[in-house]
């Protein structure tokens, strides 16, 4: 195991008691975590084990399913500016959810708004890839990633800009920026599935991005089947990212950032940084989600918006270093 | 033993006919210089060959499993990318990627063959150095030692000592022969004329969408086809220093 890993498991560790310890209960550490492994009666165990508990494992799942993609994206299109949101998923995703809040869905039942999302995230990648052709070309991915979004984003505001009742259109607001708060075990074990099957297919390619390193046409001739990646690639995305909009909204600059922070750290190797981003994703999740709970916590400060907030200044930092040839 | 056998390979791209009924078949210890005019089809010829393109007509490398195939031959394209800032070690190993087992890490075997590509290659003082930022021509011959690593019977390389300085581009050429002293062979597309002659122990000339001529450097590059396929004039000679080739002048013009 290399020192980075050691240090980023660590950190995940740290950072995921850290989330299970905070919150506006101010429980004492001691006994929060006696009542989380002991269970018992009162209030305690309830709130360990039914509010904290899937709010941290979600934070470590959907950062690290963030990082992740965006690692697996950016070695696939040989770009340090690919993010996972950039096939259309998350747009995609977005409207579902948007959709099933303003017809009422989601208060009629509880599980509305996630399946709801991905159910838009599964009818976005489907539609990308019929826009896509049956290539391995990475050009027409993209166009069709982006003509996607732009659709999903236009109807989104569609259902904004029409919307009757102030309240639905004020929910959809803050549910589009993001947030773990108030999420159950339930959320936890509807995303579960779609997260783990698309940590396999993404995990499984780290030669064939590595061997991208040198571009298509070397790495076809080193027996990567390219449509074949693509595919492996795209619905690798399209589960997790649908999956964790589904749950926690759209979470910005996670995918993009993360692996970009810790290229310089396994060497650049695209393989490497997959597991790397993975960790980190969790890492900035969890930090970010504390930091939320801790910056105000009366407020209600919305995840989505933190990420953003902190991921933008330190974009335009990685960007000033790459223009200076730092990278 | 045939390494790459080709027959009747045919290639048409947006109903033009790039070339066809192009055959032949490289055998073992062989440097075959691919030559031709711009435009002639010497990149399509090797990746129809190697089955990456839709083509007409038979090669032994494209009925392969991608995966036999990628330890049947390498290739080394002509645009010369590299995504990453990865080391310059770590590059010549993405050659190994075809001798991994799914999941298991580089044997000793696999560092062997890097050291050795490196050292071929000439390249241990810049080994720990980020590839991304070496020159162009240092990149190139980083490019090679990867597809040396790659320790196929066949190597093909599109222009690969296009943009070295001229002590690579010999000592390149130098590395193939001495491949095909240990029994493997090289088939690479070049222009220098010049260096094909001294350095190639056959030539296939390719231009008019067919193959022109395919034999001996001297056998092939006679005044007539010079003038035909190349439209210039050269001087030839077999000297007491190996046989020199130098072009000369362009046909049809005056100036």
């Amino acid at each position: 195991m290399t020192r980075l890993s050691l240090v980023l498991i660590v950190a995940v560790l740290a950072l995921f008691t850290g989330s299970l310890l905070i919150g506006p209960a101010g429980l004492g550490a001691g006994e929060s975590l006696r009542a989380l492994v002991l269970g018992g009666d009162g209030p305690l165990p309830m709130v360990m084990r039914e509010i904290r508990l899937p709010r941290a494992i979600l934070a470590a799942m959907i950062g690290a399913s963030l990082g992740l993609a965006g690692a697996a994206m950016q070695g696939y299109l040989r770009n340090p500016l690919a993010e996972p949101g950039l096939i259309g998923v998350s747009g995609s995703a977005a409207l579902g959810a948007v959709l099933s809040i303003q017809t009422g869905l989601a208060t009629a039942f509880v599980l509305a708004l996630p399946v709801a999302a991905l159910t838009g995230a599964l009818l976005g990648v489907g539609l990308v890839m019929s826009l896509a052709g049956r290539g391995g070309a990475s050009l027409s991915l993209i166009l069709a990633g982006i003509a996607v979004s732009a659709l999903a984003g236009a109807m989104t505001s569609l259902v904004l800009n029409l919307s009757p009742n102030p309240f639905a259109a004020n929910e959809i607001v803050f549910w589009m920026m993001g947030s773990l708060a108030d999420r159950s075990m339930t959320h936890v074990w509807i995303a579960l599935p779609f997260i783990a099957l698309g940590w396999l297919l993404l995990a499984s390619t780290g030669r064939s991005l590595a061997a991208l390193t040198l571009g298509e046409d070397a790495a076809a001739a080193m027996g990567v089947s390219l449509p074949r990646l693509r595919l492996v690639i795209v619905l690798g995305t399209a589960c997790v990212v649908g999956a964790g909009t589904a749950v926690a909204g759209a979470i910005g600059f996670v995918g993009l950032v993360v692996p970009h922070i810790l290229r310089p750290f396994v060497g650049a190797h695209p393989g490497r940084l997959l597991w790397a981003s993975a960790l980190g994703g969790a890492v900035m999740l969890l930090a970010a989600d504390i930091a939320v709970r801790m910056v105000l916590p009366a407020r209600d400060l919305k995840l989505g918006v933190l990420t953003a907030l902190v991921g933008a200044p330190l974009f335009l930092h990685l960007i000033y270093k790459l223009r200076k040839g730092a990278l | 033993m045939t390494l790459l056998s080709v027959s009747g390979l045919s290639v048409t791209q947006r109903n033009r006919e790039i070339f066809r009924d192009v055959s032949f078949q490289i055998g073992t210890g062989e440097v075959v210089g691919l030559i031709g005019p711009n435009g002639a089809g010497k990149t399509t010829l090797m990746r129809a060959a190697l089955g990456m393109i839709a083509h007409g007509g038979d090669s032994t490398l494209a009925d392969l499993t991608p995966h036999a195939r990628a330890k049947a031959a390498a290739w080394m394209p002509q645009s010369r990318e590299i995504a990453w800032p990865v080391s310059v070690e770590t590059l010549v190993m993405l050659g190994r990627l075809p001798h991994l087992g799914p999941y298991s890490r580089p044997s000793a075997e696999d560092h062997a063959r890097v050291d050795e590509a490196i050292a071929w290659m000439e390249l241990e003082q810049m080994r720990h150095r980020t590839a991304t930022r070496l020159s162009g021509g240092e990149q190139a011959r980083v490019l090679i030692a990867r597809a040396l690593a790659q320790g196929t019977p066949l190597l093909m390389a599109d222009e690969p000592i296009a943009g070295l300085d001229p002590a690579h581009q010999i000592g390149t050429m130098k590395i193939f022969a001495q491949m095909a002293a240990h029994g493997k062979s090289v088939l690479v597309s070049l222009h220098d004329l010049g260096l094909a002659a001294r350095h190639c122990t056959r030539l296939i000339m390719l231009g008019q969408g067919r193959i022109i001529a395919d034999g001996a450097p001297e056998d092939v590059l006679t005044p007539a086809r010079l003038a035909e396929i190349f439209h210039i004039t050269a001087w030839y000679q077999n000297t007491e220093h190996g046989p020199v080739y130098q072009p000369l002048d362009v046909i049809g013009r005056t100036d």
